[in-house]
């Protein structure tokens, strides 16, 4: 699944990275404790999370995981957008509960991590 | 090629800065993607657990052809019962180390799964020493 179409089934922004129009995501993951993403061994995976802060674009960094999106209509701050920008992670913001994100994402195929 | 970083306890906004810089250089390298997450993930493990439990410290990595050497070396409270801390599930994390997404007991078991070497010693009230290591090349 393209950056523009999880942007478009999530009505999410696009905080940075949309220019990554050839970027696939095959599966995604949700969680808010990072411990629990940096056990994940998968490629091409979104993570949704509604855990607004720096470690967030961290862990994502470390587990080669290059699409974030914040869900809960969480504040990003800019300190976490700066961060994805210079680390090439593709940031959204939507306003949806995880459970609803990730229902819609879903829904329209993109495959669960396990 | 030896790097040394030094951590500050309770540094959240910069924890994983270390650990960051040392994936770039792993990169540049060509090292096996898989490989450079594997030390990445613990790295960056070992670093928040500088950030969150102890005053300070010093990361020692060693760069050779068949493996990457990291040395974490903290001067804070120590581990009383490293059995225990091994457990999945066991922490002693304050609040805000769980706000920051960790402090869930899982950081320890996920290093020692991740490495193809793993030492920890302690000393109460000196600090932790961790040294991990992940082959290169490994057949």
């Amino acid at each position: 699944m393209k950056v523009k179409e999880i942007a478009k089934i999530l009505s999410a922004n696009i905080l940075c990275g949309e220019d990554n129009h050839n970027l696939e995501f095959e599966c995604a993951f949700a969680s808010d404790l990072m411990s629990d993403v940096l056990t994940t061994q998968a490629d091409g995976m979104l993570l949704l999370t509604g855990l607004a802060n720096v470690q967030t674009i961290r862990t994502a960094e470390m587990s080669d995981v290059q699409g974030v999106v914040i869900v809960r209509n969480k504040t990003v701050p800019q300190e976490m957008i700066d961060l994805a920008c210079e680390s090439g992670i593709v940031l959204f913001e939507c306003r949806s509960s995880m459970y609803k994100a990730s229902g819609l994402l879903y829904q329209n195929g993109l495959k669960p991590l396990f | 090629m030896q790097f040394e970083y030094t951590i500050d306890g309770g540094d959240f906004t910069n924890a994983g800065y270390a650990s960051s810089q040392v994936k770039k250089v792993l990169k540049q390298l060509n090292v096996d993607p898989k490989l450079i997450k594997r030390l990445v993930v613990c790295l960056y493990e070992a670093e928040v657990n500088i950030v969150a439990h102890a005053y300070s410290g010093i990361i020692y990595t060693d760069i050779s052809t068949d493996k990457i050497v990291v040395k974490l070396v903290d001067k804070g409270p120590g581990i009383s019962d490293i059995n225990l801390a091994m457990q999945m599930g066991y922490s002693t994390a304050s609040p805000e180390v769980r706000e920051m997404g960790f402090g869930a007991g899982m950081g320890l078991p996920n290093i020692k799964n991740n490495a193809d070497e793993f030492n920890i010693e302690s000393v109460v009230n000196q600090g932790t020493t961790l040294e991990i290591a992940v082959y290169i090349n490994q057949q």
